[in-house]
């Protein structure tokens, strides 16, 4: 049976991560690197890496971190944050990137989807939305971090992105991103029940309950799990364990 | 030298990285010529199956061919397997290798496709490739398409039914997952394929 994925993602600022996980045997918190690998050897079915530098001077270190985070990791690993360009997924994939994420770059040319996918495959293309509410409350695409609404449907906007060749869709729900509340498992079913590809879950959760129910409410193919670290989850395992438990099929022992 | 053939589909480097962390010495290549004089033979593949057209455009058709005829270790990752195939659904029309007579075909609508993810491979028979791996082991899938079972089939994976995750036939091996991306197991498979090409 297809296992549910625990991703684990790591914010890069200027190459160092930023709020990054406890591990007792790491030195240094912030190197991608270690982190990266702890997170694979506790179990984590996969690595986002997420460029959230706000400077140019911090973008610059990107590819390097991307370099020296995959040349020991042979778990699949995504690369998101500023990818604007064809040029910049193909410089990203050359680092050793398996696939890149991309949100408001897609969002403004959509044709980009379709560029990367036919040359590197929609395996390799990950579409990240970030849901907020419209006026009519129905979920919108939003843009900058949330900041700016661009009138698009979410489910809409998704059927597009996975005709034009996306192979998953990150979906951050802007209303729970931040309350550690749970995760939008209804806007998950509704995504995962309108699309073949799968669904990513992100934004929400605090604690592992939220991840059983994104699981088995949301219909989830996968979740992602940032700082929940900090929240009394000690690690991966530890999550996959409380999954295993609850009845949700993952990688186990990992 | 194991030769990784690059046929312009997607990314090679993790394939490339993966036999390097090994310690296999191996390199990329498009060059009929290097892949003649390769120990062994390694065709990734990611996307879709018409991608494998290039492999006649490049000329590198033949010299696959021949050395698998010769006995020379081969693995097909991937779309690299189904390539083993006579041809995909998938692509009408393009020619696979027919080391195995059947078609690649597409999962059933009962099940969500791609088929992306870490998911179970259980044996089915001797496997060589799989040698000191556990029974049940994970490993990464992301894929549409899908051998046919065959008395080649050693290992299976259930995902709407059961299709073929190991294929071994002589010294050919084909994986449906991505050993490349499958952690531990993952290498340990490569290491076992790189023992055949010493």
């Amino acid at each position: 049976m297809l296992t549910k994925r625990i991703i684990a993602c790591l914010d890069v600022d200027a190459g160092r991560v930023v709020k990054g996980v406890q591990f007792t045997e790491l030195q240094d918190a912030g190197d991608p690197v270690q982190l990266a690998r702890l997170h694979a050897a506790s179990g984590a079915d996969e690595i986002v890496l997420l460029d959230i530098s706000a400077t140019h001077e911090g973008r610059k270190t990107l590819l390097d971190t991307v370099r020296r985070t995959a040349q020991n990791l042979f778990i699949p690993f995504t690369v998101g944050g500023g990818i604007r360009t064809f040029a910049d997924a193909m410089s990203v994939f050359d680092a050793g990137a398996d696939k890149v994420s991309i949100n408001s770059a897609a969002v403004s040319r959509p044709e980009l989807i379709t560029e990367i996918a036919n040359r590197f495959g929609s395996q390799a293309v990950v579409v990240a939305i970030d849901a907020g509410a419209g006026e009519d409350g129905q979920p919108e695409v939003t843009v900058n971090g949330g900041r700016r609404a661009t009138g698009k449907g979410v489910l809409v906007w998704a059927r597009e992105a996975e005709e034009r060749g996306a192979g998953e869709i990150l979906l951050t729900s802007m209303k729970c991103d931040g309350t550690r509340a749970g995760f939008d498992c209804e806007l998950t079913r509704q995504l995962g029940e309108s699309l073949s590809i799968p669904v990513i879950a992100s934004g929400g959760a605090g604690n592992a309950q939220h991840f059983v129910d994104v699981f088995q409410k949301g219909k989830a193919d996968a979740a992602l799990a940032a700082s929940i670290f900090h929240f009394g989850i000690h690690s991966v395992r530890e999550l996959k364990q409380t999954l295993n438990d609850s009845g949700v099929p993952v990688r186990w022992p990992c | 030298m194991i030769a990784i053939v690059d046929y312009r589909a997607g990314n090679m480097t993790s394939v490339l990285k993966a036999f390097r962390f090994i310690g296999a010495g191996a390199a990329v290549t498009s060059d009929p010529d290097v892949v003649r004089l390769a120990d062994a033979i390694v065709l990734p593949g990611v996307g879709h199956f018409a991608s494998t057209r290039v492999l006649d455009d490049l000329h590198l058709r033949a010299p696959i061919s021949e050395a698998i005829e010769a006995g020379k270790p081969f693995l097909g990752i991937c779309v690299g397997m189904q390539w083993m195939f006579a041809g995909s659904a998938e692509a009408p029309g393009v020619s696979g290798l027919g080391l195995l007579r059947e078609e690649c075909k597409r999962f059933g609508t009962e099940v969500k496709s791609p088929h992306v993810g870490w998911n179970k491979v259980c044996m089915r028979g001797q496997s060589r490739l799989l040698h000191e791996i556990e029974d049940g082991e994970f490993f990464y899938y992301t894929h549409s398409y899908s051998g046919i079972m065959s008395k080649d089939c050693v290992a299976v994976t259930e995902y709407g039914g059961e299709f073929p995750a190991v294929i071994e036939r002589g010294r050919a091996f084909g994986v449906q997952f991505h050993p490349e991306k499958s952690g531990e197991a993952g290498l340990r498979v490569l290491k076992n394929f790189q023992e055949f090409a010493c």
